[in-house]
Parts: structure tokens; sequence; C-alpha cells
């Protein structure tokens, strides 16, 4: 039976997660120098157009289709049987096309994620096909895994609430790849590229933190006490990681930044998605106090240590503290919270941590492998990376013909 | 005395303030500007329709050098700066009168 009260919380959860994209096009673009923000906006912003066609032709049946394996079936092909009536293996009170279409935003944030590994520096061409391939052939199967039903990493207990594998390490490893496989850009080391507009980079926390809240509490699926302690503990631990980063550099650095808050409260939410139906709020505050120091390492530590270029640590941030939050969800996670769910380490279960372990392990080096294979065949067809001269304008102007500010009126 | 006026592409910016650098020049004047020379015209795009913009962005650097050390450096400027295609830029040389280093008050080379 359709609930009304469920399906307008996944009518408003969809349209909060959808709004994250724009939000994640201002807190990339605001990171870039001043002649690439209109491309790191355009990714972002076709990204929502593309996908969302791929999503309701083919995406949502490959990916939530009974699972025939590797994806689920084609018999969802343009949303084909997929109605108005509740689908009950998914949600049992909200029609279908509200389930599916909540899983359309998941679907377009994920790739938009990786593009802070590749910023100011590829192609828009073959940004495009990458990215629909990408979408097709990594994300749709993994989804399928994880949250399809059959899929064989559900089947095997993997906990995974609102997408820590799926989402987060899943764009997060992708973004290492391509970072390592196009390259650092050109002159990196005289000329360290320095946010060309950080209230940009604020604003776009803000919508994110904001529109998180459909991403996590949405994934409850219902309107009910589940949603509403995903809401909390989400909320809790944005707050702890943000605090948390603004101490670290504190510390270390002698002064607190914005920009460290905006980076801390973005972990903060991806550690979070994972865990957000199974654990506390205590373990919240500890998954948030602890992913910002995780994620500071990643960063300032073991990114110059390789030397590998992810501009904007889309690795850094999503892989490394989407890793942590998979990792916690199976040492905190409590049956209290979420009975539907399963008990962590410290809850008497120490094998759901080897699940949860597995789990990532499986997202890590499949994606690994399907990212280089489609980045590998991209460069071959269309070329990834704009030549230099381009990359010395800048992709505003070289890719779009357009700039974003004058100097004159 | 003399002041060195170099107005070049944005993207030279970097490789020239580095070697001016290793000249040893003290201090410089970066200005992000837009104008025109004989190259005139960007193509920029709106609502799908095209159109020249008529003054091009550009940086503009201005060091102020002993006589001795200009011919050098106007020709490091022009030799990094060129790429050979239309809108290089220019490089204009003016003479200096003197110079006051406010918080010393020397005057003179001493304040370059």
């Amino acid at each position: 039976m359709v609930n009304a009260g469920d399906t307008a919380w996944i009518l408003i959860s969809s349209a909060l997660v959808l709004l994250m994209t724009p939000g994640l096009a201002f807190f990339y673009g605001g990171m870039v120098r001043r002649k690439n923000v209109l491309s790191v906006l355009m990714q972002c912003f076709i990204i929502m157009c593309v996908l969302s066609l791929q999503w309701v032709l083919v995406g949502y049946s490959l990916s939530f289709a009974p699972s025939k394996g590797f994806w689920g079936g084609l018999q969802w092909f343009g949303l084909n049987g997929v109605g108005l009536e509740p689908y009950a293996d998914y949600a049992g009170t909200i029609p279908h096309q509200a389930f599916m279409i909540f899983q359309a935003m998941f679907a377009i944030i994920t790739p938009a994620l990786i593009i802070g590994a590749f910023a100011e520096r590829m192609k828009f061409s073959a940004f495009l096909v990458f990215t629909l391939l990408w979408a097709t052939f990594v994300y749709d199967p993994l989804c399928n895994w994880v949250w399809g039903m059959g899929g064989w990493l559900r089947n095997l207990g993997a906990l995974d609430f609102a997408g820590g594998t799926v989402v987060h390490i899943n764009a997060g490893i992708a973004a290492l790849v391509t970072a390592i496989v196009l390259g650092r850009r050109n002159n990196l080391e005289k000329n360290v590229p320095t946010p060309h507009n950080l209230p940009f980079v604020v604003l776009g926390t803000g919508l994110l933190w904001f529109g998180w809240f459909g991403f996590n509490a949405g994934s409850a699926l219902a309107a009910n006490g589940l949603a509403v302690n995903a809401f909390v503990v989400t909320n809790t631990a944005a707050a702890a990681a943000g605090l948390s980063w603004a101490l670290i550099e504190w510390l270390r650095n002698g002064k607190p930044t914005v920009f460290g808050v905006c980076s801390g409260v973005v972990a903060g939410l991806v550690a979070i998605t994972p865990a957000a139906g199974f654990v506390s709020v205590i373990p919240a505050i500890i998954i948030g106090l602890l992913v910002s120091v995780i994620c500071f390492i990643a960063v300032t530590v073991i990114k110059p240590l390789f030397g590998y270029d992810d501009s904007l640590d889309a690795f850094g941030v999503h892989c490394v503290g989407g890793i942590w939050g998979a990792l916690a969800t199976g040492l905190f996670a409590s049956k209290l919270v979420n009975p539907a769910g399963a008990n962590g380490v410290f809850f008497g279960n120490p094998k759901q941590f080897f699940i949860q372990l597995l789990a990532v392990g499986v997202t890590i080096v499949y994606t690994a492998v399907a990212t280089f294979v489609i980045y590998k065949l991209v460069d071959i067809f269309v070329g990834v990376r704009v030549d230099e001269k381009s990359e010395a304008i800048g992709l505003d102007l070289t890719q779009h013909r357009e700039r974003a500010y004058t100097i004159l009126e | 005395m003399k002041k060195i006026e170099a107005v070049i592409r944005v993207e030279k910016l970097e490789e020239v303030t580095e070697a001016l650098e290793t000249f040893g020049c003290p201090g410089m004047m970066i200005t992000h500007i837009e104008g025109h020379g004989r190259q005139k015209g960007l193509t920029e795009q709106f609502r799908g329709r095209e159109f020249k913009v008529n003054f091009l962005p550009k940086v503009k650097i201005e060091i102020v050098v002993r006589d001795i050390q200009v011919d050098k450096i106007v020709a490091a400027i022009a030799g990094l700066a060129k790429t050979g295609e239309i809108g290089d830029g220019k490089i204009f040389v003016y003479p200096i009168d003197d110079v006051l280093r406010i918080r010393t008050g020397e005057k003179g080379e001493a304040a370059i």
C-alpha cells in the first residue's frame, strides 16, 4: 500500500539529493582557478542531464532489476513495468517510480564526485564519453551487487545504508585511478593552484550538508524512526568532523581555516553515509572526529608522498572517508538501532567487520580495473587530456568559449 | 633607472615572473587588464550566438630596474612571452626620474 507520508518524504529527499550536485559544483568550482570554474560547473550540470536520461532508459534496470549475475536484467528498460504501485522488495510503501527517481539522484552525483580528480585538464568530449561508460559499466553493476535484489554482496550481508561503497569508495577509487593515469597538471611545482573563490566552497558545503539529509535519512525509504536516526547521526557526524578538522589545523598549522572546516564537514558526511541507519549518536561522534584525522593525513601526507594529482581530493576525502565509514559500520552497527541490520564488533559480532572489509575490497578492485580499462579506451578513441596550451589558457575558454569573470563590465 | 612595462599573455605570467626572480628583481607589480593591440576579437558564445569580444584579458607586469639591466630583462621577457602568434603583447620602457622608499627615506637606485 502506498503511504502518503513515506511518499512525500522520498519525493522531498530525491529533490534534496539532486541539489547536492549543484552544491558539489560550487564546492569544486570554488577550489579551481578562475579560468576553469565554468568547466567544473558545466561537468556537474551536464551529468545531471546525461545521467538522468541514462537512468530512466537503461541505468535503473541494470542496477535494480533482479540480478542476472553481473547486472540486473534489461526487463525494466525505459521504465517498462516500473509503475506507480509499490515494488515490495525495495520499498513497500512508496510507488516504484519514487524509489527509482530517488536512486537516480545517487547515480547522478556519484560520477560527479570523480570530477575532483581530473579537474582543470580533461577534454570535455572525453569527459562525456568516460562518464557515460563509467556509469553503465562501473556504477550500475556495483549498485546491483550491493543494493539490487539478489545482488551477491547484499546476500553476503554487507551493510551499506546510503552508499558508502557504491557511491563514495566507488567514486573515490575511480578518482585515484584517473588522477594517476591522466598525470599531473602542468607547472604544479612552481605555481601551486589556490582556490579562486572560497565563499563558493562554503556555499557548496552548505548545500551538500543540506542535501545529505535526503541522501541518508531518505535511504530509510520511509518517514519513520530509522529516517530520524539517520538524520540525527548525519548532522552529528558532520558537525564533529568539521570541528575536528579545524582543531587539527589549529594545532598543526597555527590557524584554523574555513576551507578546513568545509573539508571536514564533507568528510564527516561521507563517513556517516554507510553507517547512518545502523549506528547511534555516540558512535557518530567518534566516526566524525576520526574521519578528519584520517582524511587530513591522506591529503597532507599521503598525496604529496606519492605525487598523484588528485586536484580537489576526491580520493582523499571520498574514498578514504568512505572506507573508514564502511569499516566503522562493521565496528559500531547495532540491532538496537536497526533490527533489519546487524551487530558490529563492539556489539559482539566480529564477523561483520570482515564482511565490510570484503565489500570494500571488492569495490576497490573492480572499480580500479574497470575505470582503468574505460579510461584507456576513451584515450585511444577520443584523447582524454587537453593540449598544453589549452590547459594554460584554461578550460572555460578552450572547451566552452565562455568566461566566468570579466574585469571590465 | 627605467620602468619596464610588459603586456603579455595571461598564460605566460608564471614563466616570466619566475625568470624575473632569477634577475634579482626585488619587486614587481602585476595587474590583470583587458585591452587590445592589433589583435582583436576573442570569440565567445552567449546562448548559441557567437560574439566577438573586443577587449582581451592580458596581464601587465611593471618593474623598475637599473639602466644596465634593462636590455637583458627586456630580452628575457620577450623571449619567454613569445609564441609567434598574433596577440603576444608589447613591452614599453620608460625613464624614471626618482624613487623614494617610504619607510627609510632612501632615494634613487638605492630605493629600487
